[in-house]
């Protein structure tokens, strides 16, 4: 991100998560739909300065949520995202990309203990001032990475052959942060 | 540090008993094998038999797991798969599955039998009930192929090769159980 466009997007500072009006989860192919699930504790900072933007965040593995109980103690077990010994997914990006309002993000995500790089795009709502006296900016953004590359194998045959589940994985984020300073 | 072993089978003689018995040749300093022998015990798996008032069998098989480092099965292959009570033991162990005492417990698995394949469908089968309930399973395993000829007079295993695989295992079970405990430590500090 330049300096021009990362002012365009909004002012220089920091910027906090709004955990409330911001998700993020994950979208896999599975049996003959799309499965959904979401981190419903996630952390989040963006830091906007003259010479460029970092957003970095973390997501707890403990508090994934999907419509089933047993489905999300499964996904914390060592079968999947192994909770107990990598508590968070982590993202952190030092370089933002801007295209008008379309985000390239390059950066690095962890997940399961496994760190690989990885760019994340998306689009971005540039500031704007809400009802309760904030500056808002917003960032739609999405990524797909290779589950196995991460230790994530867990598969099921089907009947007619092939996997269940698919290996590539959409993880995405809304998320809203507004202005600290 | 403590490995509980516990084998599918019910018999005497059992082939597999004997080589759960012989992995705690290869356990090294500081590791004791405690092999639980009351599956015989565990009742059909009942949800209303379940909770405060389980079964007394279930009661002290759940307590076994929770006070040991990381557990050994040793499987036998009933028609291409588990046997049933082992099947049926998991079951009570594995409720409530958020809580269950394998939850994230280090285990491995390993199978003999007496004909050629050593038990390794059940030994899969096993891996995945064990993941599905939440251990943290080792995904190495050891085949004791026509087990009769496997063993000494003493119970030893005699086999060069399958001596070798069953120390790997152990090595990687019990290397699972202290970085567990490391972790554990850590967080409680």
């Amino acid at each position: 991100m330049s300096t021009q466009e990362t002012t365009t997007l909004a002012p220089a500072g920091t910027w906090r998560l709004d955990p409330v009006h911001s998700t993020v989860g994950f979208e896999i192919a599975y049996l003959a739909g799309t499965f959904k699930g979401e981190f419903r504790e996630v952390e989040s900072t963006l830091e906007i300065a003259d010479d460029g933007a970092n957003l970095s965040g973390t997501a707890r593995v403990a508090s994934v949520d999907v419509k089933d109980e047993n489905l999300a103690t499964h996904l914390q077990s060592p079968d999947f995202f192994d909770a107990e010994r990598h508590p968070e997914l982590r993202f952190a990006a030092e370089r933002i990309a801007l295209d008008g309002e379309m985000v390239s993000v390059d950066g690095e995500i962890t997940i399961r203990g496994v760190t690989k790089p990885v760019t994340v795009s998306g689009t971005a709502t540039p500031a704007l001032s809400d009802p309760y006296g904030n500056e808002r900016v917003g960032f739609a953004l999405g990524a797909t990475v290779d589950r196995t590359d991460f230790g994530i194998d867990w598969n099921l045959p089907l009947p007619t052959g092939g996997p269940a589940l698919a290996d590539e994985v959409t993880i995405v984020a809304e998320l809203q942060f507004v202005k600290a300073d | 540090m403590t490995i509980l072993g516990i084998s599918g089978s019910l018999r005497r003689d059992s082939h597999n008993t004997r080589a759960l018995r012989a992995a705690a040749d290869y356990l090294g300093d500081g590791v004791a094998l405690e092999v639980w022998d009351g599956l015989k015990a565990i009742p059909p798996y009942d949800e209303d038999d379940d909770g405060p008032a389980a079964p007394a069998a279930v009661v002290e098989l759940r307590s076994a797991i929770a006070g040991a480092d990381a557990v050994l099965f040793a499987t036998p292959e009933y028609n291409a798969s588990i046997p049933g009570q082992l099947k049926n033991a998991l079951d009570w162990v594995s409720r409530p599955l958020a809580t269950n005492e394998l939850r994230n417990k280090p285990v491995a698995v390993i199978g003999a039998s007496t004909g050629m394949f050593g038990a390794v469908w059940s030994q899969a089968e096993l891996r995945k009930v064990l993941k599905t309930i939440g251990a943290r399973v080792v995904e190495d395993g050891v085949a004791v192929t026509s087990a009769p000829s496997r063993f000494d007079e003493q119970g030893k295993l005699v086999d060069e090769e399958l001596c070798a695989q069953l120390e790997a295992v152990l090595g990687h079970l019990v290397g699972e159980a202290r970085t567990r405990a490391e972790d554990q430590a850590v967080i409680a500090a």
